[in-house]
Order: structure tokens, then sequence, then C-alpha cells
């Protein structure tokens, strides 16, 4: 393979930035589609890569460069691009959101060339996170996608119970501090890996190969398990999500609940329990008590939400809970379901988003009880927000059924009684989306709503896009499955063999 | 053609699941395409299910060994799920009802939907009803019916609040959605249970491993909380007592809705999967009480609700409920056959009567209150005389389709008491009441909407053909679709049995009894509603009886209790926990950025950029240091780089 694929991947939203950069002001229009282009071509890449790989052979794939470029050598970091089967699903649903994002953002007047700059560079961040499998360069990306985000919130977000300025800090201070327990693990790691094997490697898979003492993989993992953990919304470091999302704009509450928050998941997986795999057994009953605490505590807080914004952002915290679940359970069933859970929690809530971002823009509000009936006015829109809500109670034959299936029988088998309380969450879930979707939506249509449009023309592609790989992914859940199993088994074998040593 | 059929037994749910996209994306704008698309695939689906009955009842193979194939949905190491086909005498009779019923009420809903702005969308969904349940009953596989079962709860929701305009629909259909829901948060366990200790969630597989559940390293006690698990999902499901609650109030939607609800698809999902999954519930007699002593409960507890209720579809939803009761009555004392065999000439009756309901419904303009109608039958012969049908199969009276499934189910209860479970015995006599009940207020309900005074105010007129076609076709089969389970030759319980085919004697007293209570309902029923014309009796009764009518016509106040509970505890507790996030776990959080704050503000001194306080604090600093390394150890001097 003599294209760098990911790398041009990566550099499609940056050169797109680019090229933004040189538009004139004025020319709004232009800068969209641009924009447009940019996620597109990303997007055609990933579904190329996707879909080209070969899940018979397994392993890192699509490397590019034909291995890790050496870049620092001091400290063993290596420009390293390839992909995984756990990689994958997550860069397809970066650029399956960040295309999506950019129609959800068709309508913005508001400095629309520095918002399309900051999103592309939002994008190129997040998907620089899943294809480097280089530590230090995934903590780079990491630090990337802070600045953006801080700035789209106070520029262009909207907020309702704290102002968006309080939010956009909230966001950033949660992103930063968890970054800095992070980078203490990390150092930490990296630096005893050099004591231990005497040559620098930052790949995660040299990382893997050390042997650390038991006792301080349970220090490194917990500090681990704050930094990803806080990313993911894990109980009780969840309080961002909800008033992050609800203050920022469109675009960034659909990336950010979509995949950025995903690199905790991802990073628990992929840095955590592969490099420490004695810390994530010690740490794993503990992560399953704050996964099901946060999924019945969210589910509950969701169901005192009036504002739409906040009955998805703890919704999405609730959800996180059954990643944690499943993450916890270190079975391969488990694992597999937690990883597909949190492709298919990203593509529903960024499809929710998108359609309160809508609705947001006609009525000027989110405010349930002022609202009803909108379905008479704009069906399609009606339809999308459906889709979404109906994913999001675990409907069968939408995409999100099938990964909390497994991590119910996974967790359930591992943890007994206490996944029965996250299992009851299906019914609060249900409770508060039906509220939610059906109080919007049914009901006699308002007369100060009649101006309102129904989505047409570049509107429609997050619909069709997001709404159409819900049901696909609901009706063919193996499209999702082989691939993160192809990717999950090797490093829950790898655990497995990791614990038979330390347990000797 | 017929081995055909056998071998793509799954395009029978998947035409009309085709019919959907097709009326969703192409045929939307056109009304009348869109429902002959939509009649078009179920009469196929209908053509290929005849066919496969054809093929299965003329091959009696097929009792033994079910004709079943699958192949792979998704699966990965330990946990592999299949989709498939199980055709076995129980399923095959269902896809003939099913796609038959759903047929006819599509065809009807041409004549009763005609001119509603959302008519296409109207039949797509019910293409899609249909769909999912077709798809519930091909499946060979818990999961697979799993998914298709709730399916079937999605388009009941869509479909109940159909009538987006109204405040009521959009309520019925949360409220169906929710309460199902919790039924299915039981089942769900119950699945997940029997994946973990079986391995599979495949019906024959789990038909031949869960009798050895000892093999398993299981109890019997777990075995009776997984079956009790299973069933909670058909209590919601199937409106069992106490989730029967969402059933009356599914009526909001269009009558060929409640039609299709009540009679083919959704509410009899419930019934089937307990037979379905009979192989479990043989094993434990306790869970096997439970069913049947929640059936028996039920068939009595909405009897008595259905006593005073005044709205036309809303007599029919509690009878619903109750005759629901009798199936799972029958599955609990153990007959598959006795069950199946209720639901089957059910789905008939109570199908030609609900549609019989619309037809007056629609003459009438929605009025829906049995006391404000009256002699319809003489504007409107074919809908009143159909009805009357209806009215003397679910009363009991012979030749009519009910008497012979109720006799069956009042047999085998009996039977079950006389075989040593004296439960058996209280059943018995709930079970025999509520036929009596069943006959005097569906009577009830006949006397006053079709015969007695007209009401000059009405001015009724009898439905257009497409819609008084079905209620013949399904009178027809109210008429005569018992002949084939007489106990003189019960070609039934030889074709759909669980275990050993039933040899019950022919009883002529059990028959007399049944008959009995029949003609006594609608006897009192003639004399309450039909000679006494000024209704002076019944209203000296409800009268005298104030607190029971009361109770009655309230439902008990089943309503109100969970609604109080859902208002006030739940949403209190939801506000509860609300206020301590944001006020402890926030502010913790807020508070420690107000501790980094305050503490910036304090440190602020040591950078004022002020002279003086800066030569203060080197003088301090000096001040110091010279008093640790004259008095400290020389290992704290060492950080002052004062060597060894």
């Amino acid at each position: 393979m003599n294209v760098p694929v990911l790398t041009l991947t990566l550099l499609a939203p940056i050169i797109a930035a680019l090229i933004i950069v040189f538009i004139p002001k004025e020319e709004d229009k232009l800068c969209k589609w641009v924009a447009a282009l940019g996620t597109g071509v990303a997007l055609a890449l990933s579904l190329y890569v996707y879909f080209g790989y070969d899940q018979s052979v397994g392993g890192l794939q699509w490397v590019d460069f034909g291995g890790p470029v050496p870049w620092i050598r001091d400290l063993g970091v290596t420009y390293y691009m390839a992909v995984d089967g756990l990689s994958l699903p997550m860069l397809l649903l970066t650029n399956l959101i960040g295309f999506a994002a950019v129609f959800a953002s068709w309508n913005v007047t508001l400095r629309v060339k520095e918002l399309m700059i900051y999103l592309l560079v939002l994008i190129a961040g997040v998907m620089g996170t899943f294809i480097a499998q280089d530590l230090f360069i995934f903590l780079l990306f990491y630090e990337v996608v802070v600045i953006p985000i801080y700035i789209m919130v106070i520029i262009w977000g909207s907020s309702k119970r704290v102002t968006k300025e309080y939010a956009g800090m909230k966001l950033t201070i949660y992103l930063l501090i968890g970054s800095a327990f992070l980078l203490v693990g990390v150092i930490a790691t990296f630096v005893q890996s050099v004591a231990i094997t005497g040559t620098p490697d930052m790949s995660f898979e040299g990382l893997a190969r050390v042997d650390f003492p038991e006792q301080f993989q349970i220090y490194m993992f917990g500090l681990m398990l704050l930094g990803f953990g806080s990313l993911l919304s894990m109980w009780p470091f969840h309080s961002w999500s909800p008033d992050g999302y609800a203050g920022a704009p469109t675009a960034v509450s659909m990336i950010h609940a979509g995949v950025l928050k995903k690199i905790g998941g991802y990073g628990l997986i992929r840095v955590a329990i592969f490099v420490l795999p004695l810390g994530a057994k010690f740490w794993a009953p503990y992560i399953a008590v704050l996964g099901v605490i946060g999924v019945a505590y969210a589910a509950m807080g969701a169901l005192a939400q009036k504002d739409l914004k906040y009955v998805v952002g703890y919704s999405s915290v609730s959800h996180m809970g059954y990643v944690l679940l499943g993450v916890a359970s270190l079975g391969v069933v488990g694992v597999n379901g937690a990883v597909a859970n949190m492709f298919a929690h990203g593509v529903m809530s960024a499809l929710f988003f998108s359609m309160i971002g809508f609705i947001y823009e006609r009525t000027h509000t989110r405010w349930i009880p002022d609202m009803g009936g909108l379905s008479h006015q704009a069906p399609r829109l009606s339809v999308g927000f459906m889709m979404a809500a109906m994913a999001s109670l675990g409907l069968p034959g939408l995409i999100s059924f099938i990964p909390e299936f497994t991590i119910f029988v996974e967790s359930f088998r591992v943890f007994g009684w206490l996944a029965v309380l996250a299992i009851a969450g299906i019914i609060i879930t249900a409770l508060y989306v039906l509220r939610a979707g059906a109080n919007t939506l049914f009901g006699p249509a308002r007369e100060e709503y009649n101006h309102v449009r129904d989505l047409r023309g570049p509107e429609m592609v997050p619909l069709v896009l997001l709404g159409g790989v819900l049901v696909i992914g609901g009706i063919l859940p193996s499209l999702l499955f082989d691939m993160v199993n192809s990717g999950v088994a090797p490093i829950l074998v790898h655990i497995q063999e990791a614990l038979q040593i330390g347990g000797r | 053609m017929v081995q055909f059929a056998l071998n793509h037994a799954w395009l029978v749910p998947l035409l009309p699941a085709l019919a959907f996209v097709i009326i969703v994306f192409l045929t939307r704008p056109w009304p009348r395409v869109s429902s002959t698309v939509s009649i078009a695939a179920i009469f196929s689906s209908f053509v290929l299910a005849s066919s496969i009955a054809y093929g299965v009842f003329t091959n009696p193979g097929f009792i033994e060994k079910p004709l079943e194939y699958s192949l792979r949905w998704f699966g990965m190491e330990g946990f592999t799920v299949k989709v498939g086909v199980l055709l076995d005498p129980t399923s095959t009779m269902m896809l003939f009802m099913v796609s038959m019923v759903a047929a006819l009420i599509q065809i009807y809903s041409t004549g009763y939907m005609e001119g509603d702005p959302q008519y296409s969308v109207f039949f797509s969904y019910l293409s899609l009803f249909a769909a999912s349940m077709l798809g519930l009953v091909i499946s060979s596989n818990l999961l697979q019916m799993f998914v298709m079962w709730e399916l079937v709860g999605l388009c009941s929701f869509l479909l109940i609040g159909f009538y987006t305009f109204k405040i009521s629909a959009r309520e019925a259909a949360k409220k169906a959605f929710m309460t199902t829901r919790i039924g299915d948060f039981g089942m769900l366990l119950g699945l997940l249970f029997l994946q973990i200790i079986f391995g599979t969630l495949d019906l024959t597989e789990l038909a031949q491993r869960v009798p050895a559940f000892e093999q398993f390293g299981i109890s019997l006690g777990l075995l009776t909380l997984i079956a009790i698990l299973v069933f909670i999902g058909p209590i919601g499901k199937s409106g069992q007592f106490p989730l029967h609650v969402w059933l009356p109030d599914a009526m909001e939607g269009p009558t060929p809705v409640s039609a299709l609800i009540h009679a083919a698809t959704m509410v009899v999902a419930g019934v089937y999967l307990v037979g379905r999954t009979l192989f479990l519930f043989a094993e434990v007699p306790g869970a096997m009480e439970v069913v049947a002593f929640i059936g028996a409960f039920t068939a009595l507890f909405a009897a008595t609700i259905a006593l005073t209720q005044r709205e036309i579809k809303r007599i029919l939803a509690y009878s619903t409920v109750s005759q629901l009761g009798y199936m799972m009555l029958a599955l609990g004392v153990g007959s598959l056959s006795a069950g199946m065999f209720h639901l089957w000439t059910h789905a008939f009756f109570k199908a030609l009567m609900f549609l019989g309901a619309g037809s007056v419904l629609h003459a009438l303009h929605n009025k829906a209150d049995v006391w404000d109608m009256g002699g319809l039958i003489k504007k409107m012969p074919i809908t009143g005389w159909t009805f009357v049908i209806g009215g003397l199969a679910i009363a009991g009276i012979p030749p009519f389709a009910g008497f012979w499934s109720k006799d069956e189910i009042l047999a085998v209860t009996l039977q079950y008491a006389t075989h040593g479970h004296s439960l058996g015995y209280v059943l018995f006599f709930m079970a025999t009441f509520t036929a009596f009940l069943t006959a005097f207020y569906m009577w009830r309900m006949i006397f006053l909407t079709f015969f007695g005074k007209e009401k000059p105010e009405n001015h009724p007129h009898e439905s257009p053909r497409s819609m008084t076609f079905p209620l013949i076709v399904l009178a027809g089969f109210a008429t005569l679709g018992g002949l084939i389970g007489t106990p003189w030759a019960n070609y039934w319980s030889k074709w759909i049995h669980f275990g050993q085919p039933h040899h019950g004697e022919p009883s002529i007293g059990l028959m007399l009894l049944s008959v009995f209570l029949g003609v006594a309902g609608i006897g009192l029923a003639y004399i309450f509603y039909y000679k006494d014309e000024e209704k002076l009796r019944v209203k000296q009764l409800a009268e005298r009886y104030q607190t029971l009518y009361k109770i009655s016509f309230n439902k008990y106040y089943v309503d109100e209790l969970y609604l109080w509970f859902t208002r006030t505890v739940v949403d209190a507790g939801a506000k509860v926990l609300y206020w301590f996030d944001i006020h402890v776990v926030d502010g913790i959080i807020d508070g420690m950025a107000g501790f980094t704050k305050v503490s910036g503000r304090g440190l602020r001194y040591l950078q004022t950029g002020k002279l003086q306080t800066y030569a203060l604090v080197f003088f301090l600093a000096v001040l110091v240091i010279t008093v640790v390394l004259a008095f400290g150890n020389p290992t704290s001097a060492g950080i002052l780089g004062g060597g060894k």
C-alpha cells in the first residue's frame, strides 16, 4: 500500500480549512460547500478503508508509510498511523458525523468562515486520535480538539440555565483536567516502561508488551480512569455533559456527544486496558458500579428536564453508563457491545442534536412545554426526531438494540443483579424519550408554529445519512459487529494472557 | 406452489415490509396507489400463507418435525444469533389467520379511511404492522421474536397515536408503549437468563435443553423465576392484569387499527409467545399456576368492568382483555390446543365486532356512547346482523365458533382440577362466571345499539361495500370457524398440541352448562335492556349499588393509581435527583472552581509588583533559611544545595 490513505483522510478536512482561510468572509455558501467537500472526501475515504479492511487477517492494517516513522527518537515517538477493528468504526463514525455536522450548520449566518474552519480542525483532531497508534500522537490530537471547542461554544453557543461562557468554560476545564490526570499516568507509564525494557517506545503495541508491576498498574489505571472516565461523562464526573451540550452550537453538540466523548471509551480500551491489564482487573468492579449508577441516575435526571438539549445531554450520560458496564465486563461479548454501542450512540445522538438544532432554529425554543404538534408543520423533521428517539430507547430494528443487548448479556453474566439496575434503565429511558418526542411532535398543531418550514435541500443530509445508518445498522448488525470483534478479540486475548501471567 | 411457499416462508412477512418501503419512498403522494400496493402485498402473503397451511396440514410429519431453516445474523465468540423460519402447525395457523384478518382489515380501511389526509401513511403503518406480526409468528429464535415483538409495539404506538391532532391519542400511544415496555423489561431479563444459562435463544435448541435444566446447574426455583420473568412480557403485551390499562385506551386509534390490535396482531402476540415457550413453563408447575391464575383473574376482572362501560369500543376492549385471560388460562392449565383454538376463533369474532363498531361510528359520525344509539339494525342490516353473529359467538352459543373454543377451555380447566390441582376448581368457577358475564354485557351492548327505539337525531346509513364485505367474510368464519375443533371430530388438537394430544371425552353436561350460562346472560340482558324500554330497572340498580357501579365504571381506579405513581413518585424522584445533581455533584465541582478562584485571589499578593513587598519577602526568606541552616539537620539543608 503505497498511498498513505489514512494520512490523506486526516488531511482532507485540514486542506479544506486552509482553502477556506483564503475565501473572502462574505462568501458564506462557498465556505460551507468547501467544508462539505473536505468532510465528504474524508467520509468517502474512511468508507473505502472500512470496507477494504481484511477482517480475516485482522490486526493493524492500512499502515501509512509501511510502518512507524521515527519522529522524536529519544522518546521513542513515531508517526504511526494504522487502523484495526477498534479504530475503524470510530474513524467512520467521526466522518459520518463530521459530514452531517456541516449540513446541520447550513443555516448559520454568524461568522460562517470561522465556524467552518474550527469545525474542520475539530474533526481532524478527533479523527487523529482514532488512527494514531502512538500514545504521544494520540495525546497530541486529543489536546488539539480542546481549543476549537471552547471558542465554538462561547461564540456560536446558546444557553438557558447557565450562560454559554460558563458552559464553554466547564466543558474545556473538564477536558483539560481529565487530560492532566491522563498525562501524569501516561508519562509515568512511559518512564517505567523505559526503566523495564531499556528502549523508549511510545506505540500502544510496544507499551502493551511491557510487564508492569501490579501495584504500579493499579495506580496508573486509576489516573487514566479519571481522565478517560471524565471524558466519557462517567458518574460523578458527568455534570459538564448536559450543560456543555446545551450551551454548544449544534455542530459541536453533534461532534462532542457523537464522537469526542467516545475518545474516552476508546482510550479506556486501547490505552488503559490494553497496556495495564492488571489495573483493569482491579478497577473493573468499580467501573461497573459507576456505570450502573450513571445509567440510572442520569436517566432520572433526564426525566426531570424540560429543555430538549438537556434531555439528550442527560440521556447521553446514561448511555455511556452502558458503555462503561460493557467495558468493565472485560469479556469479548461485553466489550464488543460497548464499542458497538459507542458507534450506535454516536450516530443516534448526532441525529438527535441535529434535529433539535433545526427545531430551535425555527421555533427559537427548546422548552418542551412550549412545543407540540410539530409533526403537522414539519413531518420530515419529525421522522428524524422520532428515529433518534426510538434508537435512544433501544428499539430493535435500529442500530442501538443489539449493542445494548450484548452488553446486557455479558454484564448480567459477570455482575449478576447489579446489571439488572442498568437494564431497568430501559424503562425510564422510554419514559423520558417518549415524553420529549411525543410532546414535541404530536398533539394539535399550534398556530404560532405555522411558519415552521420542513427540512429541505441540504438540510436533509443529516436525516438521510444518519437515519440511514441507524436502520442499516439495525437490520444488519454484523456489518458493525464483525468489524468490532476483529479488533476487540485480540485485545482481550492479550489481557487474558497477561492476567494468567500476573495471577501466577 | 406449495413447495415454493414452504421454502420461501420468509416472503410472507417480507412482502408487507416491502410495501411499507415502497409507500414511504415512492407512492405516498397517491393514496389509491398506496392502498393498492399495501393490499396487493398482504393478499400475496395470504395466498402464500394458505399454500403453506395446505402443505403443513396435509403432511402429518410436520407435527413431529417442524420445518426450520435459518442463517447467521451476527455473532461472536460465545454468542451467536441466527434468524430463521420455524414452521409447525401452530405458526402456520397463525400465519394464515394473521394474514387473512390483516388483509380484510386493509380492504375495510379503504372505505373507512377514505379522504383522510394521511391515507397513504396509514396504509404504510398497517403494512409494517402486518409485517412485524408475521415476522414474529415465523421466528425460530427468541431474540428475533423479541425484535419483531418490539416492532409490533412501535407500530401500535404509531397507529394508536395516528390522529396526531388529538391530545388523547398522543397520551394513549405513550401509555401503550410505556406499559408494554415494563413487560418487555421482565421478558428481556428472562431472555438474558436463558441465553446465559442455556447458551442459546433458538427455540428448537431451547426446547431440547430446558427439560434437562439440572444438567446446566440451575435449580427448579430459578427456572420458575425465569419462566415468570418471560411471562411478564405477555402480561404487558396481551393486556393481562395488572398491565392491562393500555388496551382500552388503544381505541384512540382509527377503528381498523383497534380491530387489528385486538384481534390479529399485538395482543395475541403475548399468548402466542407463551404458547411458543410452553416447553419452559411445562417444566415449572409454579409458573404455570401463575399463568393460569392471572389469566382467570384477568378474565373475570375485565368482565366486571365491561358491565358498566358506555362507549362501544371500550366495552369491546374490555371484552378483549377478558377473552385474552381465557387464552392464558388455557395455556396455564397446560393446553396449547385450547389456548390457540380460542385465539383462532376470537380473532374472527373480535375483528368482526370491532369492524362492525367502526361501521356504526362511521354512520353516526363518531358518536360512541351506546346509550345514544338504538334500533340501528333497521338502517344497517349487514352491520347489525353480522354483529349479532359475533355476539352469539362470544356468548358461547352453539354452533358459533366461540362456543367450541370456550367449551374446550372449560373442559381442560375442569380436567386440571380433577387431576389433583385444587386451584383448578377456583379457576373453573371464575371461568364459568365470566362466561355468564360476557354474554350479559355483550348483549347489553347489542340490545342498546341495534335494537330498541331509534333515536331521531341519528341518521344512520349502511356502510360502503368495501366495509361490509370484510364483515361478511368474518361472520362466516365466526360461524363455522369452530367446527374444526368439536369434541367429536377434533382436528384442531390433532394438529396443534403440546405433549400428548388432548383426548377429552365430549362432556354433554359441561356443554349444557356452557350453553345455559350464555343463554342466561343474553336473557338477562334482554329483560333489562330490551323489554324494559325505559331501562328503569337498571337505573334503579345502578342507583342502589352506587359504590359498586362507580368502582366498575372507573375501572377499579387502577389507571388513576398508576398515573399518581408516575406523576408523584417517579417524577418527584427525578426532580429530587436533579436538584442533587445541580446543587451537590455540580456544587462540589463549582466549589472547587470557587476555591481556585479564592486561592488565586489570595495568592495574587505574591505578585503585586510592589518592591517593598518583595523586599519584605526576600528578607523573611533569608531569615528562615538561616534558621534552618543553623538548627536543621544536614539532609534537609541539602535541598538548599548545601551538599552533604
